[in-house]
């Protein structure tokens, strides 16, 4: 029996990786929607109006599935990892209590008002709970983060003489630097999922020839969007993030790049696959000193490799930690030349004819949730061998009366219930995506209005 | 300090089981109370707009549970692992009821979707009451600061007793049969017609069956937990919120009687509050009495975080509390009023 660590670090991780999918939509597409209303309201525009109508369906069936799976996130820190709540509850609890007191609050409310209430309420309204929506899922987005960020750069904490950690400095520990890039990169990737879905749904539109006017919209806004968001996510933040990274955990960016030996002029790999017995990376393909300039912004800097450090200190999983790193960088990378190309289409007026690049936009939806996830997978593989860097390491964060088996169960009962979760969104976002905006249900009476009914 | 917390946190939960409790009250009572599509439909859209924001008091009340006594969050959801992972996956399928149901319209889905609400509903109404049930009896903590408990063993309660044993569901069939009672309240001030007559008569019949168990609940909670009278007797704030209890009952009793559901439900969300209010004022400071050996107890000074910390966490929960009653009250508000969907008669 493989022991119980590994299965509560797979149960983590993929109850977190799944219920993510959920968020990263919902937290980007919040602000595509306000863009929308907001157009709408401005102009009276029909068609904004009945996009925005359109997205908040799919925001809908996405917001229910993030709420579901993310209970149980909450549970699993006390369920699967007693030990570091026991030591860490006492900092990381004030983010995550706050997270339900300012943000969960806030957007269970104007989700309703949002769903339920656009006829009973009025245009203004309905702008201003969207508004209220975005703001509630963005300040989640950053507690969240901000109690990552302290399991990635611990700061504002003291340590009692039992071990256990309490709060120190509540501003330095709210506002940790690791904190401030990492959710600017993070909020701009769901930024760029939604953007890639809304153009991606557009263009498919387009290539059936449906809904004429909604997919140039839809395209137009994804687009656009999604280019802006794209760069973002490279420069600053991906940039600034990875100058973090090298200052604050150097062993990290060492296997993330494969840089198995310490060298002035370091290359940047392209492609190649790390071999970590050997300690050299196979059919390598790099440019020489592009490392040491990205780090440092010269290319004769030296960058530390990972003979610099003693091999308990290496990450624990240098293989997937290095892939998942370059299947993020490099989708994003191709995020903006595809982005890119579209937008000149866009300008010259013939994206919605352009069918290869429609069909690319089409096919490519799937991509960006990829990206974030070997993202997140980056900072989760990099982090290790510690759960609270350089503090605790995650060896020693289980629950010690839970045993493999008990977690290996319940992993398998969420996975069961997941797939069975997965098909039902599909089959239910696929049926929105079909009908398209208006359509069968889009015109009165709607379908929340049925279930929220009129006033006596 | 410490006990300023306790107070919060055993007054969110309390909030949690007042507001959530309603809604799945209403989840009980769903397939009994609501026959056709229509008013099936009645009964989600009375909870519709409002039962997300109730169950994040649980998410709440949790995290300042896992701020302000770290230690027994880590001991207690570790504890009662299995239990807990198997109340998440209910939690998620009744969640998933209440937003998928309306998004097919078809018989079929509907149906399935309805009874899962219907029995998701009911099975979290007796697990909560059942988890309190653990907490008035105690766990198996040990010399470790920690317990593993099985899900049932002998089933009497004792040093070897499992989640469920008589007692623990004894509370639970009692939670059950007042989150209904109080569910049904809910629906009869939202509705009208059938479904209207209909919640109000079972709201009747829960409640009677509620306070025909109460005694029985009563004697065996002493049973368990000897030491709760004697501390009761000796603090002024037990007495108090004893007080409220039998005003808030008194209100209950002649709702239920007049057919006032709008006085009935105050009256039985006062009840489950200060019921709640009053079992954990007795039980301060403990927050997991040890069925091993009373010294063995966690108690909250032992699990609290430091002083600061708590002191921050005041400050903002100062300003949070306050927004989410708010917000409250601005939903209700927002939607007040009966509601009714197409395809219902107007009475």
């Amino acid at each position: 029996m493989i022991d119980a660590l590994f299965w509560h670090r797979l149960h983590f991780g993929f109850t977190v990786t799944y219920h993510y999918l959920f968020p990263q939509l919902t937290m980007g597409l919040a602000l595509l929607i306000v863009i929308l209303k907001w157009r709408a309201f401005r102009t009276g525009s029909a068609i904004h109006d009945e996009a925005a109508r359109f997205w908040a369906r799919i925001f809908g069936i996405n917001f229910a599935l993030g709420v579901v799976t993310g209970i149980p996130m909450e549970f699993q820190f006390g369920t699967n990892w007693s030990r570091f709540s026991h030591v860490a509850g006492g900092v990381i609890g004030q983010t995550l209590a706050m997270e339900g007191m300012f943000a969960f609050f806030l957007e269970s409310t104007f989700l309703g008002l949002f769903l339920y209430g656009e006829k009973r309420f009025g245009p203004r309204l309905h702008l201003a709970s969207a508004v209220a929506l975005w703001a509630g899922s963005w300040l989640s987005g950053w507690f969240i983060i901000a109690t990552n960020a302290f399991m990635q750069n611990p700061v504002g904490y003291a340590v009692a003489d039992d071990g256990r950690l309490h709060l120190a400095g509540f501003w330095a520990f709210v506002f940790n630097p690791w904190g401030i890039w990492q959710y600017l990169h993070n909020m701009t990737a769901s930024v760029v999922t939604a953007s890639f879905v809304m153009a991606g749904v557009g263009a498919f539109w387009a290539l059936s020839g449906r809904h004429r006017e909604h997919a140039a919209l839809a395209l137009r806004t994804g687009v656009i969007a999604g280019l802006v968001a794209s760069c973002l996510m490279i420069f600053p933040t991906g940039d600034r993030h990875g100058k973090l990274l090298a200052e604050k955990q150097p062993v990290t960016l060492a296997a993330m790049e494969g840089l198995f030996e310490s060298k002035p002029g370091a290359e940047l790999a392209i492609l190649g696959q790390p071999d970590v017995e050997r300690r050299r990376l196979e059919n390598p393909l790099v440019v020489p000193g592009m490392l040491s300039f990205l780090v440092y912004g010269s290319f004769g800097s030296t960058v530390v490799g990972l003979d610099a450090f003693p091999r308990d200190r290496w990450p624990d999983n240098i293989e997937l930690l290095y892939y998942a790193y370059h299947v993020m960088a490099g989708l994003g990378t191709l995020f903006i030349a595809l982005l890119a190309l579209s937008a000149i289409q866009l300008r010259r007026g013939r994206l919605a004819e352009t069918r290869p690049l429609l069909w690319a936009l089409m096919l490519a939806i799937p991509f960006p949730y990829i990206a974030t996830t070997a993202g997140w997978m980056t900072a989760e593989l990099g982090r290790q061998p510690w759960l609270i860097y350089g503090l605790m390491r995650t060896s020693e964060g289980t629950s010690p009366q839970v045993s493999a088996g008990n977690t290996l169960f319940t992993l398998l009962g969420f996975a069961g219930l997941y797939l069975v979760m997965g098909v039902l969104f599909l089959y239910l976002v696929g049926r929105e995506i079909a009908q398209g905006p208006g359509g069968a249900h889009g015109a009165a009476p709607s379908r929340h209005s049925a279930i929220a009914g009129e006033a006596a | 300090m410490e006990a300023l917390w306790f107070g919060i946190v055993a007054g969110m939960l309390a909030v949690y089981v007042v507001l959530d409790g309603f809604d799945f009250g209403a989840g009980v009572l769903h397939l009994l109370v609501a026959r056709t599509d229509a008013e099936r439909r009645t009964v989600l859209a009375a909870i519709g707009p409002l039962w997300d924001g109730n169950e994040v008091w649980l998410i709440a009340g949790g995290g300042a549970l896992f701020m302000a006594f770290p230690v027994a969050y880590a001991a207690g959801f570790s504890g009662f692992y299995m239990p807990l992972m198997m109340l998440l996956w209910v939690l998620i399928l009744r969640g998933l009821s209440i937003e998928l149901r309306s998004h097919v319209q078809d018989p079929l889905w509907a149906g399935f979707w309805d009874a899962t609400f219907a029995l998701g509903s009911t099975l979290i109404a007796i697990v909560l009451g059942a988890a309190l049930g653990n907490v008035l009896r105690g766990v198996p903590l040990d010399r470790t600061g920690n317990f593993h408990i099985p899900l049932w063993d002998s089933f009497w309660p004792g040093r070897d007793a499992g989640v469920l044993d008589a007692y623990t569901v004894l509370v639970g069939v009692f939670t059950l049969l007042a989150l209904a009672g109080h569910g049904g309240l809910y629906l009869a001030v939202k509705t009208e017609g059938a479904v209207h007559a209909r919640s109000l008569r079972a709201a009747r019949l829960s409640w009677i069956g509620a306070a025909a168990l109460f005694p029985l609940v009563t004697w065996a909670t002493v049973q368990v937990a000897p030491e709760l009278p004697a501390a009761a007797a000796h603090r002024p704030l037990v007495w108090l919120v004893t007080l409220l209890l039998v005003a808030a009952a008194a209100a209950l009793v002649v709702g239920l009687l007049r057919g006032r559901p709008g006085l009935g439900f105050v009256g039985s969300a006062g009840t489950l509050f200060t019921l709640l209010g009053a079992g954990a004022a007795a039980r301060w400071p403990v927050l997991l009495r040890s069925t091993v050996d009373p010294t063995l107890s966690l108690d909250a000074f032992r699990a609290a975080t430091a002083d600061h910390g708590l002191r921050v966490a005041l400050a903002w929960t100062a300003i949070g509390l306050p927004l989410a009653c708010g917000y409250f009250v601005f939903i209700a508000r927002m939607f007040r009023g009966k509601v009714r969907v197409e395809g219902t008669p107007r009475a």
